[in-house]
């Protein structure tokens, strides 16, 4: 057999590479960390996908960054707004360096040829979007740089354009499945590289690296109804969860409000940016009663809210009365085709309505993980709350910084992959200047291979289809908009059944190339082991807070619950009682201080 | 009230679903030869897309079947391939839009070498991508921290081909691409005409040079193939012509 990677050495079966910097994730994080690290340092990025796969892709109506181009603006208010629209549980700092950096992120974006719409005097044109506003809530302000509504597609095709001019390595379709640690004399975690399955053939690689950064994406797969792709599995997080390395703010998921009904196709909120409106059974413009100020324009939470409730207090429309409508006839066929092209497309497509001449049904729909692995102002990850672990990496949804805190605002996911993708791929490439090769243990893909051929090899009676539709159809019944102590415990019930029925899972594909079977039931045991820990996470937080919404505790409650959860895992996996494999703990929420000595952000109640 | 008084109007309002016959064309690398045809009965509604009917054999009949897909709404370009004999993603392809009473044909994308079931390998696709220079390449620089400028009507320029997913459907469409693996095939021009009519970039020559060479655009027959497989709606052999006058032209 020939070596195909002449650059790695091929022992017992297995492939060594060795870069100074290995990123995983191909998206907007993962390529924008690539365009720092490339040029710098030996890096490789391990995707398993192709990189223009990536879900950023799909990601519609803008980023945002003060550029003030079309109405005045600043990175102050877009702080405020985050940190408002994240319901106080967002990282301060954090914050302020998001907002302050977005117009470099924009500018960065474009320099490299990104395809922005206009203004008529050729500036970058920027739209309204929720949440987003001038003077501390007054209105809704024109922040959104946007590419029609194509603005992620814009973004991942513009990053990996400049990925191929700087000639960075790829490998593609390299399932990442382990982080390779070990313990330095301390006792502390140290990163020597990972552990990737080459789907084309099945064989095992080992990247040896003195920096990783994850960049993987969600996990919005654990639901029925999502917005996201079917290959968004958690896998990067559920990698980083099974090493003992801790998760932050995990039960906050965000839910967009306007997924096609029934498909949880994105309907981009730059819709209503544009001005389109939501309407329920008898026509009525529902969301004045919620956000008398902003209306249709509140953030994600209070508007994914709002319908679900206009649906359960029997104002729904169609023969079931189970969604509402999001009504774009008065922006006129003009509007629709130049700004809002793709959106026409899918409704026309997917529910053959036509926006032009009627309004569209629309839901909720799982969207964005607000927490991931926790991670610092500079993308280093989080051992616990006070200690890094060196050489290790996070960046955009798989990561929690945290700027979204409980609610993510519309548009600063983009910015988000940018800003902090930058960030992350620029100290990965300073770390690993400084830094020499952690050794490799001894047949460190050990634990990826039984995996592998425990259920290459399994005879069980288990189908990966069955467990993942039982589990996806249980979270969208009992931890989806509204949650209680009772939804939440049944589903950790159900979770825990599902995840005892994965242990006897067999599949068909016995074989070693493309085996996608094998791929398929590698992520549902991700998805498994994310579930149960959104849902523990949920339970403990009896509070209602942005995204997590506990029809018991409907308040939120700032004395007790104003801190960042911060969950491990701490014993046996398999053991039947979350409470005997993971633990919970806190880590207090940044705020940033003025002049004076007071709050610069001071908590408030939440209105819009 | 009569029983089928109730029934009748329930009867109208529900969703009638079928069983369709799909032929999927199967190739095992370590166990084929040939590929061959299996074909699988599925029950399928109208608003169902090819990719639902290959996530049911997949997921309830056959584990091993082995294809690509991600977003599953056209936007990520992974699920090409020949349906009835037409290049289209799996998941914009609606039942109610197939001719049913027959089996529906399912198989990968050709031209491009077959690895397993509905999978090809994209490696060589990517590289003909690659060799058209298909990055903004400008010698101003901007002002620190500004945008370059550019007019509503030169934004709108090339607008239609920043529309591009790269999914293939065009290039495995095209029956010279078939027979010359070495044609740079419609999808990369798509994206050098996406930076030659970019009014920032300045080396629309180099790539215009490259296009110019015998594997690049004068291998184009005009055959259309691609404009109707492209899932973007991207006029694709007009993108094509615009790059032939540009060769001749000797610029944008």
């Amino acid at each position: 057999m020939t070596n195909k990677y002449p650059d790695a050495e091929f022992k017992d079966g297995v492939y060594y590479h060795q870069h100074d910097v290995v990123i995983v994730g191909a998206g907007g994080a993962g390529m924008r960390a690539a365009i720092e690290a490339g040029p710098n340092a030996k890096t490789a990025v391990v995707t398993k996908l192709y990189p223009t796969r990536s879900h950023t892709g799909a990601a519609q109506g803008g980023m945002a960054a003060a550029l003030a181009n079309v109405e005045e603006d600043s990175w102050e208010w877009h702080t405020f707004d985050t940190i408002k629209g994240g319901d106080y549980l967002v990282d301060q700092d954090a914050a302020e360096i998001l907002a302050k950096e977005a117009i470099d992120a924009v500018i960065d974006l474009e320099n490299m040829g990104l395809p922005f719409n206009r203004t008529p005097d050729g500036k970058i044109d920027q739209r309204r979007f929720g949440g987003h506003t001038r003077e501390h809530g007054k209105a809704p302000v024109r922040r959104a740089c946007y590419a029609a509504d194509r603005t992620g597609h814009m973004i991942l095709q513009t990053l990996y354009q400049n990925c191929v001019k700087l000639g960075i390595n790829f490998f593609n379709e390299f399932y990442a499945l382990d982080l390779v640690t070990t313990k330095d004399e301390n006792g502390k975690t140290r990163v020597a590289g990972i552990v990737a399955l080459e789907l084309a053939t099945g064989d095992l690689h080992v990247f040896q690296a003195k920096s990783v950064v994850f960049a993987s994406g969600g996990f919005g797969k654990m639901f029925k109804t999502t917005s996201n792709a079917h290959t968004l599995t958690g896998d990067g997080v559920g990698i980083v969860w099974r090493k003992g390395l801790p998760l932050e703010d995990i039960e906050f998921f965000q839910f967009h409000p306007t997924g096609l009904a029934g498909l949880g196709i994105l309907l981009t909120e730059g819709a209503r940016g544009e001005g389109a409106i939501l309407r329920n059974a008898s026509g009525e413009r529902f969301m004045e009663r919620y956000a008398p100020t902003i209306k249709d324009l509140a953030p994600r939470d209070i508007v994914a809210r709002s319908m679900v409730k206009e649906v359960l207090e029997g104002r729904g429309a169609g023969p079931n009365k189970d969604y509402v409508y999001l009504d774009c006839t008065h922006l006129g066929a003009e509007v629709l085709e130049t700004k809002l092209p793709d959106i026409t497309e899918f409704a026309r497509t997917y529910l053959g309505v036509d926006p032009v001449v009627e309004p569209v049904p629309v839901m909720p729909t799982a969207h964005y993980a607000m927490g991931g692995i926790p991670t610092n102002n500079e993308g280093e990850v989080l051992a616990n709350n006070d200690e890094i672990v060196p050489g290790l990496y996070a960046a955009g949804e798989c990561a929690c910084v945290s700027v979204h805190g409980s609610n993510r605002l519309g548009t600063n996911s983009l910015l988000d992959i940018n800003v902090f993708g930058k960030r992350s791929g620029r100290n990965a490439v300073a770390y690993a200047k400084t830094a020499d090769f952690v050794p490799l243990p001894a047949d460190p893909a050990k634990d990826v291979r039984d995996m592998v051929e425990r259920l290459r090899n399994s005879n069980g009676t288990e189908r990966i289809a069955d467990i993942r539709r039982t589990l996806q159809e249980e979270m969208d019944k009992n931890a989806q908009v509204f949650r209680t102590e009772e939804t939440l415990t049944n589903v950790m019930g159900t979770i825990h059944e599902l995840r005892q029925r994965y242990m006897n899972v067999s599949i068909d594909d016995k074989g070693r190339r493309f085996n996608t079977d094998l791929l398929e039931a590698i992520e549902l045991g991700f998805l498994l082991d994310l579930a149960e820990i959104v849902a523990y996470a949920a339970r403990n937080r009896k509070e209602s807070r942005g995204g997590h919404m506990r029809e018991d505790y409907p308040d939120r409650d700032d004395a007790n619950y104003m801190k960042h959860t911060m969950a491990y895992l701490t014993g046996d996996p398999h053991s039947p009682n979350p409470e005997d494999h993971i633990t919970l703990d806190w880590k207090p929420v940044v705020f940033v201080k003025d002049e004076n000595g007071g709050l610069r952000y001071p908590p408030k109640e939440r209105k819009y | 009230m009569s029983a089928a008084v109730a029934e009748a109007p329930a009867e109208e309002q529900a969703i009638q679903s079928y069983l369709v016959t799909f032929m999927v064309r199967r190739f095992d690398p370590e166990k084929d030869t040939e590929p061959r045809w299996v074909d699988y009965d599925v029950e399928m509604y109208p608003t169902d897309r090819v990719l639902d009917a290959l996530h049911r054999i997949k997921w309830d009949m056959d584990g091993s079947l082995a294809f690509r897909r991600s977003c599953a709404h056209g936007i990520c370009g992974s699920d090409a391939m020949r349906i009835n004999g037409r290049n289209r993603l799996a998941c914009k392809t609606l039942i109610k839009d197939l001719d049913i009473s027959k089996p529906v044909y399912v198989e990968a994308i050709k031209g491009l070498p077959l690895e397993k079931d509905l999978i090809v390998d994209m490696d060589p696709f990517f590289a003909a991508f690659r060799e058209v220079q298909p990055f903004l390449q400008s010698r101003s620089t901007p002002e620190k921290g500004k945008e370059r400028y550019q007019s509503v009507e030169d934004r709108e320029r090339f607008d239609d081909t920043t529309k591009c997913i790269l999914c293939a459907a065009c290039t495995s469409s095209c029956p010279v691409f078939w027979t010359d693996g070495q044609y740079f095939g419609p999808a990369a021009i798509v994206n050098a005409h996406r930076f030659i009519f970019d009014s920032r970039d300045d080396e629309s020559q180099v790539r215009l040079d490259i296009l110019n060479d015998k594997e690049g655009v004068w291998r184009c027959r005009t055959t259309f193939n691609c404009t109707e497989a492209c899932p973007r709606g991207i006029e694709i052999t007009k993108a094509i012509a615009e790059v032939k006058q540009a060769v001749l032209k000797g610029g944008r």
